[in-house]
């Protein structure tokens, strides 16, 4: 057995402990340990990548317990590149942790940033549908901790909702699985689609209730209109480092849609077909217009980065809902793409909320406004999905794919209508920020009567360097995605073609357990 | 049994729902338990309900034994729970005793005007 498979989850379930344990009254030594284990993750999650990207779909059995009796861990394309995708994303956030001070703002980040990365990591890799829930608790209890890290009464208020909204979530997942499993009498997921596809056709209400009270969890995770609720306080409260690496955990949940909606409850399967997609693209389609009204609608810089994040992952499952080939390509390369350009916005949030507080009010002066407008400017060009970045690439590959699909109008109709309605309300947000309000170091004509609000301060950040370091890999990220677009598409594509023959996946983990 | 079974759990999920739309942490929570302890019975059933059956298999003699699966994963769930309850616990007295009241929707202006990171 090829025991990389379980490093991502066994490094941070290691590390974490660690920390807490040893070190923690030395915070330096936190941070080299943490930002260590997080470059290890990358290590980890490249050399997956390349063990993956050849095609072959490798199992890893927990305790040597054969499928369907044990747990089994699966390596394939899509779950190698979530993984790096997340560890990437996990460097980022922990260097600009560190650079902006925020990891010493409260107790414990460093430890429940390495538990949330076990949880996302096992929850891209596992093969076993209650082990899939029980790695979502793993990663939602650290982003409880998480969530308030730096204390508050304002985000101690927010942090119950979160909890209290997650906490049903769970629930429902747990009613799901058990009505699955009373229907199957299994929870490997390979075994389920093997018992699925072999249910009579008549009398399997059941199972299909089951299959819905899933996808509704899955709703939970990913954001989907109505179950939205929970995201706009939630991000916008939140440490906006936390948030960014937040913009993962939506993912999660589009991750699980489309395992499970493929291999499980494919297309092909009788059952439960067009379930998922017949439901899933009209609340996308509300999810992206919402996402963009309210991008339009707010006050802060913080809830309308949680807003573009709503309406990122409308477009991302407008694509999936379509469960074709081409469209999951193009629904994986938007999935990079929105995770990065979201952490890269929350990042820049930050960076306007130490200077100015973030109300895009236009009132408020706005220090070193031109290099982090720049950086607002960049970041919203990819958010918006405008030319050039890789944005403006990822919805022109869901566009392309959605033109086969029966209502092809309302998509187009939809993409393209709240992409100018984000395009207006980022364009707004920034104008009220960095131009209406004036550059506190240049100015000359100090308004009487405002005086004394006049501030001259240095950067915020006890750390510039990792700080902007971190947003710069960001942004370096996107113009390669937008760059590599091409080979990434056909590497996408192979990922999808491997979804969509969920026969070689069913016969890695069964044929894994006969060795 | 399986109709007082299932009416039991449906009476737990009502009750636990009714409370968790209720407006102060204190009922919402018992809310939350209620709802983990009807979700705990219903995977239990899940393996279909047998009395006096040992969960392992007799290669002796024909015995009727049942399904040890739900089990395990029923005790999964409630430590699992358990964790959630007590970390939902700690959270809303924080937030109880740094606001000074214990109502868990937020004011309009708790979103809006006070900045994430700020203390009001």
């Amino acid at each position: 057995m090829n025991h990389w498979i379980i490093a991502p989850i066994v490094l941070p379930a290691l590390l974490a402990p660690f920390i807490i344990m040893v070190l923690r009254y030395h915070l330096d030594l936190q941070r080299i340990f943490s930002v260590a284990g997080t470059v290890g993750l990358v290590g980890i999650a490249l050399t997956l990548t390349a063990q993956a990207a050849g095609g072959e779909i490798q199992v890893y059995e927990l305790g040597n317990w054969p499928a369907p009796f044990g747990i089994v861990l699966v390596l394939d394309r899509l779950s190698a590149l979530m993984v790096l995708l997340t560890s990437l994303l996990a460097l980022a956030v922990v260097l600009y942790a560190m650079g902006s001070g925020w990891d010493k703002r409260g107790r414990h980040f460093h430890p429940l940033f390495q538990f949330q990365l076990m949880g996302v990591c096992g929850a891209f890799l596992t093969g076993d549908a209650f082990n899939l829930f029980v790695f979502f608790e793993v990663l939602l209890i650290a982003s409880y901790g998480l969530m308030i890290h730096g204390g508050g009464p304002v985000r101690f208020k927010a942090g119950v909702q979160y909890v209290t909204y997650n906490l049903l979530g769970s629930t429902l997942f747990l009613f799901a699985l058990g009505t699955l499993y009373s229907v199957t009498g299994t929870l490997n997921m390979a075994d389920l689609a093997v018992r699925v596809a072999d249910l009579p056709t008549e009398d399997t209400a059941l199972l299909r209730v089951g299959a819905v009270l899933l996808l509704l969890v899955f709703c939970i995770k990913a954001a989907v209109l109505p179950l939205h609720f929970w995201l706009p306080a939630s991000y916008s409260l939140a440490p906006m480092p936390v948030a960014a690496l937040f913009a993962i955990m939506t993912k999660v949940g589009a991750y699980s849609i489309l395992r499970m909606y493929t291999l499980a409850f494919g297309p092909d399967v009788a059952i439960t077909q067009g379930l998922a997609g017949d439901w899933l693209l009209p609340a996308a389609l509300v999810t992206l217009a919402i996402g963009a009204v309210g991008i339009l609608g707010t006050q802060h810089i913080a809830r309308m980065v949680a807003f573009a994040a709503i309406a990122s992952m409308g477009t991302l499952l407008i694509a999936v809902s379509l469960f074709t080939p081409q469209a999951t390509a193009a629904a994986l390369y938007y999935a990079v793409h929105s995770t990065l350009a979201a952490g890269l916005m929350f990042l820049i949030a930050d960076l306007v909320i130490e200077r100015q507080g973030g109300r895009i009010d236009g009132m408020t002066p706005m220090p070193q406004s031109g290099l982090i407008a720049t950086l607002y400017f960049i970041g919203a060009i990819a958010l918006a999905g405008m030319p050039p970045l890789s944005g403006f690439v990822g919805k022109l590959l869901v566009m392309d794919a959605a033109r086969d699909a029966g209502d092809f109008s309302a998509i187009w109709a939809v993409i393209l209508v709240s992409s100018f309605i984000t395009i207006v309300g980022l364009a707004r947000a920034g104008s009220l920020i960095f131009w209406q309000s004036h550059d506190a170091r240049h100015n000359t004509e100090p308004d009487p009567e405002n005086e004394d609000k006049v501030i001259h301060l240095p950067p915020p950040e006890p750390m510039p360097g990792l700080t902007f370091s971190a947003v710069f890999g960001l942004v370096a990220g996107l113009i390669g995605l937008t760059l590599f677009a091409g080979p990434l598409m056909e590497y996408t594509s192979s990922m999808a073609e491997q979804l969509y023959t969920p026969q070689h996946y069913v016969d890695a983990v069964l044929k894994g357990g006969e060795q | 049994m399986e109709a007082l079974f299932a009416s039991a759990v449906g009476v737990l999920t009502a009750a636990g729902i009714f409370l968790i739309l209720r407006r102060r942490t204190f009922p919402v929570i018992l809310g939350l338990s209620l709802l983990t302890y009807a979700v705990n019975a219903f995977l239990f059933a899940t393996g279909r309900l047998a009395l006096n059956a040992p969960p392992v298999l007799n290669k002796y003699a024909d015995v009727p034994y049942t399904d040890p699966l739900p089990q395990a994963l029923v005790l999964t769930a409630i430590v699992i729970s358990f964790g959630m309850t007590a970390v939902i616990v700690m959270i809303a007295l924080g937030a109880y005793l740094s606001s000074k009241d214990d109502r868990i929707d937020m004011k309009a202006h708790d979103s809006v005007d006070a900045a994430p990171g700020e203390d009001v």
